[in-house]
């Protein structure tokens, strides 16, 4: 399946590409440009090229510009999609960091609806708030919020997480609660992968399977450990594994990198991502770990 | 067509909640600014100069995206006046409070790693060696100064480190601070 993936990078003066991305020596290759695995979307494209390799799938494709927070970057990336690019024509499109802008992200949506065939549409990040912001996040296949931004998606109110009303509880154990209200208010994408001590993989039904193990705890600290669950989510999609399947495999893949790793809360994502490669053949070769799943994962179809 | 009604039916819904919200006038007012890095300076500025100035999010119908609005006593609109002009800011609007702004988050999560301490306000994180108060790590957000904040934080001690708001420039830079602040108030160092 061709994929696609939408972000920025924080640098002011990186130019807009619409290039393959690789990995090597330990940095992200985009078209002409190297640059090292940050977080945000490189972390993501890092993870991704390499879960890609491991499953054997072509990398995906980038459209991604410098924006250190201004939204300049954002907006050409959004015109570029909308205005200059060709139409969509890959099967999965992630977005990713992305300055929000409703009226941007609704030009973005109506191109995509008016396709022949929609793309599968995985949202997290900046992209998430605008979807959810805009009224049409039921648009989207899959979000991967935190427990903080599922709150975020419950509160019908809030148009951004810094607004969410203090007594919608942000803590693991009112996670469920979260998912059924952000469903009831149409703010939840189809399928959600809620990140937390248990990793939540739910949809409008309710919880379909859950990953407990391996626990690394010190994983919530490390900046880009989501950008890295997104990007290895996404290569499963792209290597043709249902959504609920990509989710819960993925979610466990995350959680061994950690364990292998032996992180600490001063790791950083590139330090995680070394062991990658090991961890997601582990995840899918692992007897006791499957999506109909039993020991960590608790799963249902 | 069946997307192009529902966005029309979403304008709808959106501009009657507005108005059955309007309630009426307040002693504060709101200043609303064309960036979200405008509100982050003028906030600092107002606020240096002595004034109640506190960051809310907009009503709906000026809101467009990842906004943030400042609330102010409207008695004290021309030291305001005189302070954003003294620091080169232009508001796009003034208009007095009519009950319809959100309250930014208030509760902070702290968690405990033994040698690390973290603090989460909103979606931000933000981690410190206990030893040496250094910043070790920031996570959390989607907006794209998040990476680029962190790029200028982490490996920095508190007390050197630049504010998340001399940089950032949207919600989740402004909540970066909020976790920096309660951070550098919990600090054993």
């Amino acid at each position: 399946m061709s994929w696609l993936i939408v972000g920025t990078v924080p640098y002011e003066n990186f130019p807009l590409v619409h290039s393959p991305c690789t990995t090597v020596d330990g940095k992200l290759r985009i078209g002409e440009q190297t640059i090292p695995i940050l977080r945000g979307t490189p972390a993501l494209l890092a993870a991704a090229c390499s879960a890609a390799d491991v499953l054997g799938i072509d990398p995906p494709r980038v459209v991604m510009a410098g924006d250190i927070g201004r939204g300049d970057g954002s907006v050409r990336v959004y015109r570029s999609l909308v205005v200059e690019g060709k139409d969509f024509e890959e099967s999965l499109i992630v977005f990713h960091y992305l300055q929000p802008d409703v009226d941007w992200h609704n030009k973005i949506l109506l191109k995509i609806e008016e396709l022949p065939q929609k793309p599968i549409l995985v949202a997290d990040a900046g992209y998430m708030y605008v979807a959810k912001m805009s009224g049409f996040a039921s648009s989207y296949d899959l979000f991967t919020p935190d427990a903080g931004e599922m709150a975020f998606l419950a509160d019908e109110t809030a148009p951004h997480p810094f607004y969410t009303r203090g007594f919608l509880l942000q803590e693991e154990e009112g996670v469920p609660a979260l998912i059924r209200r952000a469903y009831e208010n149409e703010n939840a994408a189809r399928y959600l992968l809620v990140k937390g001590r248990k990793d939540l993989v739910a949809s409008i039904d309710g919880i379909m399977a859950e990953v407990s193990e391996p626990s690394v705890p010190t994983m919530e600290p490390i900046g880009g450990t989501g950008d890295s669950l997104t990007g290895i989510v996404a290569a499963l999609l792209a290597s043709g594994r249902s959504l609920p399947e990509a989710a819960a495999l993925g979610a466990k893949a995350n959680r061994l990198m950690g364990l292998l790793a032996d992180a600490t809360p001063a790791f950083s994502v590139d330090e995680l991502l070394l062991v990658l490669p090991q961890a997601l053949e582990r995840t899918l070769s692992d007897q006791e770990f499957s999506y109909t799943g039993r020991a960590s994962c608790h799963c249902e179809e | 067509m069946r997307f192009i009604r529902r966005v029309i039916d979403k304008i709808r819904t959106i501009g009657t909640a507005g108005d059955r919200e309007r309630k009426g006038l307040s002693e504060r007012g709101i200043l609303i600014f064309e960036h979200t890095s405008d509100v982050i300076r003028a906030e600092s500025s107002l606020k240096e100069a002595g004034i109640n100035a506190q960051v809310k999010g907009p009503p709906p119908e000026v809101r467009t995206g990842c906004d943030m609005a400042i609330e102010f006593p409207l008695t004290s609109g021309l030291k305001v006046s005189q302070v954003l002009a003294e620091a080169k800011i232009k508001p796009l609007q003034v208009m007095p409070l009519q009950n319809l702004l959100l309250e930014p988050v208030s509760l902070y999560h702290v968690k405990d790693f033994g040698n690390y301490l973290m603090v989460r306000a909103a979606n931000m994180k933000i981690t410190i060696s206990k030893s040496d108060c250094k910043i070790v790590n920031i996570s959390g957000g989607g907006c794209p100064d998040v990476p680029y904040l962190a790029e200028r934080l982490v490996g920095k001690n508190l007390d050197e480190a630049p504010e998340p708001r001399s940089l950032g420039h949207t919600l989740c830079g402004y909540a970066l601070q909020l976790a920096y602040e309660e951070l550098r108030r919990s600090c054993p160092g």
